[in-house]
C-alpha cells in the first residue's frame, strides 16, 4: 500500500478526525449511543454508506454535470441509506426498531455529503472508497467510545451484558443516569475533545 | 387549540430538536460564534421547517402511506410506497429550499439579504429532515405538522441564539488551553440540555 | 466544462433510473423478510409473557410459530359491545392503523393517557390450556413522561388477578422511566388485582414501595425518579380497564365462564 493510500485511510482517525476536529455529522451520532450495540451497528451503517457512497461519486466525477452535482450526489446517498435501512430491518429487527429514525438522518450527515464533495469528486474511485472507509472509521471510534462509556456508566452493562452489577439489582454499583441522557453525551464528547488536544495540541483552536 | 398550543410548547421545550434529539448539531456548533448569525440560522430553520414539514406530511399521507393511493383507484389501494420517504422528503427539503431563496430573493430583498447564505446550508440540516421523519413516526396530519414544525424551529432557533450568546461572553473566560473552542462548546451545550430537560415535567 | 441542457436532463434521469432501481428491488425483495419479522417480532412478546418462552432464548421461527399456534388463539373482540367477532383477519389485524382511520374508530372520551381515538375492534389472545383459556393477553398503551408506551396485560381468566405486564416500545428515560421493562419489576405485578368487588379498576402504580401481594393488591411500586412515566402507567390501566376499555369485553367473558 503506498504513503498516500495510508495517509488517505489513517489520517482521519486521530489526526483530522471528523469530529473532534471538523464538526462533522454529530446530529444522528449522538443519540444512539445510549448503547454500545446500537453504536456498533450505526458504525456499520456509516462506514458503508461513506464508503460507497465516495466509490459511486467517484466513479461517475468526470460525467456529473457541475449545476445539478448536489442533487445527484444527494440522491446517490440517500439511495444508499434507503437500502442499507432496509438491509437493517429484516436482518436486524430489534436494533433497527431501537435506531428508529436515525438510520434515515445519515442521509443528512454531513461526512458523507462532505467527503463525497471534498474528495470523492476530484480523486480516482479506490482512493475516495479508502477515504470513505478512513472517515468512517474515524466517526465509529467517537461514536463506539462515547456508547461504551454511556452504557457502562448508565447501565452497568456492555452490549447488554452486566458488568457492573446494579444496587437495584443486588449489586454494589449506583448507575450514573446522567449517562444515559442526552447531556451525557455532550459532556463525554467535550472530555474526548480535551484529551485529544492535549495530547495532540497543534489542534487546538481559538473561538 | 389547547391541543395544538401544547403540541407546539412539547415541540418548542421538552423536545428541543438540538438539545434533546441532537438534530442540527454540525450548524449548532459551527454558526453559533456570534448572536447576529445565530439569529439569522434560527430564522431560517423556523422559516423552512414551518414550511417543509407540513409539506411532507401533506405528500406522506396522500402519496406514500401504506394505501394511501386509494384515491387513484381500487387497485392502487394496497401500494406501500413507505420505503421512498427519504428520498422524496429529501428532494422536498432541497426544491422549497431552493424556492423559497428565489421567492425571497424577487419579493423580500431585506429578508433575503439576511436569511441568504443560511439557506442553501439548510438543505442538509439534520432537523428539517429529523423532524419530517418524526413526523411519520408519531402519526402527525398536516395541521399538527404545521405546529410541531413551527414549534421544532422556535425550539431550534431559541437554543442556538442561547447558545451564541453564551459563546461571545466566553472569551472573557479564562478556559484550559486543551477546551477552548469546540471541547467547551459541548460542555455547554451538556449543561444547557440539562436546563431544557426541566421542562420535561410540564403537562398542558 | 459546460454540458448542454440536454444532457443534464439525460444524466439527471440516467442517475434517478438507477437509484429506483436498486432502490425498489431491495425495497422489494426485503419486503417479506420484514413483513415475517415484525410478526415473529409480536409472537415473541405474547410467547414470553405467557411463560411460554424464556426471554432472549434463541428458538427459530419455525419453533415460535409452532408453540404459538399450538397454545395461543387470537381474537378479534368489539370494544363497546365485548363481542367477539369470528370474521376477522387476525393476522393482519393493524390495531394502530384501525385506530387512526375514522371509520373504524371512535373518538375518545377525555383521559389522562393522551389517547385521542378508540379503535372498535382490538386483537387479543387466550393463553389455551386443553382448549381451556388460562390467560387472557390485552394490548394496553397510554402516555407516559416522553412517549406512548406500548403494552400487554395478562390478566387470570377470573379477570382481575394479574398474570403479568410487558411494555415493550416506549421511549421513555432509560435507567429511569426506562425501568418499566425491567423484568424485576414487572415481576412485581404477578397476583395483583386489577379491579375490585365491584368491578371498578384499582390497580395503581404508587410513588414508593407497596406491600406484599397478600396485603396490597391494588397497589405496585413506584419507579425511583420516574414518578410522571408510574402516573403514566396508572392511567393507562385506568383507561383500558375501564368502560372505554376492555370492561365490557371481560364482563361478557365473566358472565360466559359462569354460564358453562
Amino acid at each position: 500500500m503506498s504513503s498516500k493510500m495510508n495517509q488517505v485511510l489513517l489520517d482521519p482517525l486521530f489526526n483530522n478526525n471528523p469530529i473532534a476536529l471538523q464538526v462533522l455529522g454529530i446530529c444522528s451520532a449522538l443519540a444512539v449511543t445510549t448503547k454500545l450495540e446500537t453504536s456498533l451497528v450505526m458504525s456499520v451503517a456509516v462506514i458503508a454508506v461513506i464508503a460507497l457512497s465516495n466509490l459511486s461519486v467517484s466513479l461517475i466525477r468526470n460525467m456529473i454535470p457541475g449545476s445539478i452535482r448536489i442533487i445527484v450526489q444527494l440522491t446517490i446517498i440517500a439511495s444508499l441509506v434507503i437500502i442499507t435501512d432496509q438491509i437493517l430491518k429484516a436482518f436486524l429487527f430489534e436494533i433497527s426498531k431501537q435506531l428508529s429514525i436515525f438510520v434515515g438522518l445519515i442521509i443528512t450527515n454531513c461526512i458523507v455529503m462532505g467527503r463525497a464533495e471534498a474528495f470523492a469528486m476530484q480523486n480516482p474511485p479506490w482512493l475516495s472508497f479508502l477515504d470513505g472507509i478512513g472517515n468512517g472509521v474515524g466517526y465509529a471510534i467517537i461514536l463506539i467510545l462515547v456508547g461504551f462509556f454511556r452504557e457502562l456508566l448508565g447501565a452497568g452493562k456492555l452490549m447488554g451484558q452486566v458488568v457492573l452489577p446494579l444496587v437495584t439489582e443486588g449489586g454494589w454499583y449506583h448507575p450514573n443516569g446522567l449517562m444515559t441522557l442526552a447531556p451525557g453525551a455532550f459532556f463525554l464528547i467535550g472530555i474526548f475533545i480535551w484529551l485529544l488536544r492535549t495530547w495532540k495540541p497543534e489542534q487546538v483552536t481559538e473561538d | 387549540m389547547e391541543y395544538y398550543l401544547s403540541l407546539a410548547v412539547k415541540a418548542i421545550f421538552v423536545e428541543n430538536m438540538a438539545l434533546a434529539f441532537f438534530l442540527g448539531m454540525c450548524s449548532f456548533l459551527a454558526v453559533s460564534k456570534k448572536v447576529e448569525t445565530a439569529i439569522g440560522l434560527g430564522a431560517a430553520v423556523t422559516f423552512v421547517l414551518t414550511i417543509t414539514v407540513p409539506l411532507n406530511s401533506f405528500i406522506y399521507n396522500i402519496a406514500l402511506r401504506e394505501g394511501a393511493l386509494e384515491w387513484l383507484g381500487e387497485k392502487y389501494a394496497g401500494i406501500d410506497l413507505s420505503f421512498l420517504s427519504f428520498l422524496v422528503f429529501i428532494g422536498t427539503i432541497a426544491a422549497s429550499v431552493q424556492v423559497v431563496e428565489m421567492t425571497l430573493d424577487r419579493y423580500a430583498p431585506a429578508l433575503y439579504a439576511a436569511l441568504g447564505v443560511f439557506l442553501p446550508l439548510i438543505a442538509v440540516n439534520c432537523a428539517i429532515l429529523g423532524a419530517s421523519l418524526l413526523l411519520v413516526e408519531r402519526g402527525y396530519g398536516v395541521a399538527e405538522g404545521t405546529v410541531f414544525g413551527f414549534g421544532a424551529g422556535i425550539g431550534f432557533a431559541l437554543a442556538i441564539i442561547a447558545l451564541a450568546a453564551i459563546r461571545e461572553r466566553m472569551r472573557y473566560s479564562n478556559v484550559p488551553a486543551g477546551l477552548r473552542g469546540l471541547g467547551i462548546t459541548f460542555i455547554i451545550t451538556g449543561l444547557m440540555a440539562i436546563g431544557f430537560m426541566l421542562f420535561a415535567g410540564i403537562q398542558l | 466544462m459546460e454540458r448542454s441542457t440536454g444532457y443534464i436532463i439525460a444524466f439527471a434521469a440516467a442517475v434517478c433510473l438507477v437509484c429506483s432501481v436498486l432502490v425498489t428491488s431491495s425495497a422489494v425483495s426485503l419486503k417479506d423478510r420484514q413483513v415475517e419479522n415484525k410478526r415473529l417480532d409480536r409472537q415473541k412478546k405474547i410467547l414470553v409473557l405467557a411463560g411460554l418462552m424464556e426471554k432472549g432464548e434463541g428458538i427459530d421461527t419455525a419453533e415460535i410459530d409452532e408453540r404459538f399456534s399450538d397454545n395461543i388463539q387470537a381474537h378479534v373482540i368489539d370494544l363497546k359491545t365485548g363481542d367477539y367477532d369470528p370474521s376477522a383477519d387476525t393476522g393482519n389485524f393493524d390495531q394502530r392503523k384501525a385506530a387512526k382511520d375514522p371509520s373504524t374508530s371512535t373518538a375518545a372520551p377525555s383521559n389522562n393517557s393522551g389517547i385521542q381515538r378508540v379503535p372498535n375492534q382490538v386483537l387479543i389472545y387466550h393463553v389455551l390450556e386443553n382448549g381451556e383459556p388460562v390467560t387472557l393477553i390485552l394490548p394496553v398503551e397510554g402516555k407516559g413522561l416522553w412517549s406512548t408506551m406500548y403494552g400487554f396485560l395478562a390478566l387470570a381468566p377470573d379477570t382481575t388477578t394479574v398474570k403479568g405486564v410487558t411494555f415493550y416500545e416506549h421511549g421513555e428515560t432509560p435507567g429511569l422511566g426506562g425501568e418499566i421493562e425491567n423484568p424485576s419489576w414487572t415481576a412485581k405485578w404477578i397476583g395483583r388485582l386489577a379491579y375490585d368487588e365491584t368491578w371498578t379498576p384499582v390497580l395503581e402504580v404508587i410513588k414508593g414501595t407497596a406491600g406484599p401481594v397478600e396485603t396490597d393488591p391494588t397497589r405496585i411500586d413506584g419507579l425511583a425518579g420516574a414518578t410522571l412515566t408510574a402516573r403514566g402507567v396508572s392511567h393507562l390501566l385506568d383507561f383500558w380497564l375501564g368502560e372505554s376499555g376492555f370492561s365490557p369485553y371481560l364482563e361478557k367473558f365473566r358472565a360466559e365462564r359462569s354460564a358453562s
